[in-house]
């Protein structure tokens, strides 16, 4: 059963198609993480969905309730800033009560609630504080804390972590999927950042100029991308594209030639018309170095050392350079010569316009 | 070595600004513990506080007194009031809000003497005011405001010169308030009111007290408009302090009163500035 079901969105601004027709049904409870490049139209996705931009077209239904012309006070939802947004003049305890009082909700139950808060974000010592009296992180947790109180329906997240810095990011991400573990109450999160997406959501939605790309969960988005630009958005260090020159079907294998070698893999037929061009995807970790019989060779031009793996920058001919994972101990040196070979069953394959092709290999005699 | 270095390097200007100030305040306090009256020259003997005696039991005294503070505090209450209030209204965007910007903007560019003879001649004019016009256009008695109603007529022209300096600086204030506060206060169901009210209020606190402060230095020592317009009559009904000070020493050549006076009013700017900073700051810091 959906509970926020989001459909055929349209926004226009002047000259700016900036949602093109979104399409999204999200189940109660879930983590939704939005993500995309910026300009993709991930903020005024939530933005619109909050009700602080008006929609051009489609709806937007909660709990069963059309909500598109509905106020965004009258929405039922809370939301956490990028800068926080906290009440500057109003101490800690009056930012968390502040939408009660507006509710005009009795003094007693306020104190409670805002006092069963302030003990789950650990807010006690600072109730009595200004908001400029506090550090990036405690404003973060005044924040989320703020949105807690109201027990809304849904919680929208707008890159609540950029402000922060590396260490204390990591750490608020653990107190949100800690709190999401917790409540239980449907989030909606915004982000550029592809660690948070994947570590944070039940399901990502990649945007992109103002589409959605694709939706899944972080693994399937990683394993199985929709598109070229899924595939290079998910995924540190990048997958390696890798153009191929010319590729034949025969019988039961899909042969590709590219570089100076030749890949071939079992594959009946694929699935659709054939493709005019073919660029092969392969993740780095999905590449291995061989003593030889490699389907690569290339010339190591950088390792980096990142203590629990390494990565080595390595170029082909042909000015193609790929990124392979190898091991915290290799010995690797900047001017290697090395054999490499590729993982054909982890191979992604993408056709001209940058859309995966399936790839349908059948089980002989199953025909 | 090096502190003496700068401290001669600095000394001139800080010298020169001593000067500026302590050369006019020494004379005016040594003119206010003398007898000077400009029609007996010569007759400069120490009088010690008499000019001030005679200052503050001058018939005028307790009027010029209340004049200037009901001015001051009239003055102040509506350019504040009316200032936010407008500069709230004008903060949204909407078609021809560049151009209403400039107009009301506008009378803070036209000098105080000019200003008082339009409120003068054109508005309050009991035959041929806009103000007069209306009455009769109305089948009402024109009100000759310069004479009935002096000192609030004074009110108003000072009022409408200055409610645009409150406008500049409230604008500008309500440009630098976050919007995404906004935001989330309409999140947690906030109206435009609970906006202004909880948020756009004390965000204004600090320029409120900017503006209070500063009109109050100017409005304390309001001349121009009077002297254009009222001539502090009718009897001593439009007079405040500055126009008292003005009439001691020109009108009656008595410079050593008019110094006492001047000290006097030295005085109650420090006074009333004094409580009106405090009270500003203290009730609007929520």
């Amino acid at each position: 059963m959906s509970y926020l079901v989001i459909s055929e969105l349209q926004k226009h601004y002047d000259s700016y198609h900036a949602l093109r027709g979104i399409n999204l049904n999200i189940k109660e409870g879930e983590f939704i993480v939005f993500v995309g490049p910026s300009g993709c139209g991930k903020s005024t996705l939530l933005r619109t969905i909050a009700g602080l931009e008006s929609s051009s077209g489609g709806t937007i239904e909660l709990d069963g309730k059309d909500i598109t012309e509905v106020a965004s006070s009258k929405r039922d939802l809370a939301m956490v800033f990028q800068s926080y947004a906290l009440y500057p003049h109003m101490t800690v305890a009056d930012n968390l009560s502040f939408a009660l009082r507006l509710a005009k909700v009795p003094d007693a139950e306020i104190q409670e609630k805002v006092r069963s808060v302030s003990a789950s974000l650990q807010l006690d010592p600072l109730l009595d504080r200004k908001p400029k009296e506090l550090s990036g992180g405690q404003r973060q947790r005044v924040a989320i804390g703020r949105a807690i109180v109201r027990q809304p329906k849904v919680f929208l997240f707008d890159e609540p972590l950029s402000n922060l810095d590396a260490a204390l990011r990591v750490q608020m991400r653990l107190e949100l999927a800690r709190l999401h573990k917790k409540l239980g109450t449907t989030m909606v999160y915004v982000t550029h950042d592809q660690i948070e997406a994947m570590t944070l959501a039940d399901r990502v939605v990649i945007l992109n100029a103002g589409q959605i790309e694709q939706v899944g969960t972080p693994l399937e988005l990683y394993r199985q991308p929709n598109s070229r630009f899924v595939a290079e958005f998910i995924g540190t260090p990048k997958m390696n594209l890798i153009p191929v020159d010319n590729f034949a079907v025969q019988g039961d294998q899909l042969s590709l030639n590219l570089l100076d070698s030749s890949l071939s893999f079992p594959a009946n037929r694929l699935a659709g018309p054939l493709p005019k061009a073919i660029v092969m995807g392969i993740r780095p970790e999905h590449l291995s170095l061989v003593e030889e019989n490699g389907d690569f060779t290339g010339r190591v031009e950088l390792v980096e050392h990142l203590g629990s793996e390494a990565y080595a920058h390595i170029q082909l001919g042909n000015n193609q350079t790929i990124i392979l994972k190898a091991s915290a101990r290799s010995t690797l040196q900047d001017g290697d010569l090395v054999h490499i070979k590729v993982d054909s069953s982890e191979v992604i394959l993408f056709n001209e316009s940058d859309r995966v092709i399936s790839v349908i290999a059948e089980e002989a005699g199953n025909d | 070595m090096k502190r003496s270095i700068t401290r001669l390097l600095m000394a001139p200007s800080v010298i020169m600004l001593l000067v500026w100030m302590i050369v006019p305040l020494s004379m005016t306090i040594y003119f206010s513990t003398i007898r000077y009256n400009l029609l007996y020259p010569g007759q400069n003997n120490f009088v010690g506080l008499m000019n001030f005696e005679f200052f503050i039991t001058d018939p005028g005294f307790i009027t010029a007194v209340a004049n200037t503070l009901i001015l001051l505090l009239s003055a102040l209450i509506i350019t504040v009031v009316l200032g936010v209030m407008l500069s709230a209204l004008i903060d949204k965007p909407f078609f021809g809000r560049g151009i209403v910007r400039v107009l009301l903007i506008s009378p803070f560019f036209i000098m105080p003497t000019v200003n008082a003879l339009i409120w003068k001649n054109m508005m309050m004019n009991p035959v041929y005011g806009i103000f007069a016009w209306i009455s009769q256009s109305l089948g009402l008695q024109p009100i000759d405001w310069l004479g009935t109603y002096p000192l609030m007529s004074v009110i108003i022209m000072v009022s409408w010169q200055w409610l645009p300096f409150a406008i500049l600086v409230f604008v500008t204030a309500l440009q630098s308030q976050d919007t995404e506060q906004k935001e989330a206060a309409q999140m947690d169901g906030a109206t435009g009111w609970h906006i202004f009210r909880y948020l756009t209020i004390p965000h204004l606190a600090r320029p409120i007290a900017v503006v209070v402060m500063i009109e109050t230095i100017f409005l304390l020592a309001v001349f121009a408009e009077i002297f254009v317009s009222t001539g502090g009559g009718p009897g001593y009904a439009s007079t405040n302090l500055a126009y008292l000070i003005y009439n001691q020493a020109l009108l009656q050549y008595d410079v050593g009163v008019a110094s006492a006076g001047g000290l006097f009013a030295v005085l109650l700017a420090n006074i009333v500035a004094f409580f009106l900073i405090r009270a500003v700051g203290k009730n609007l810091t929520v």
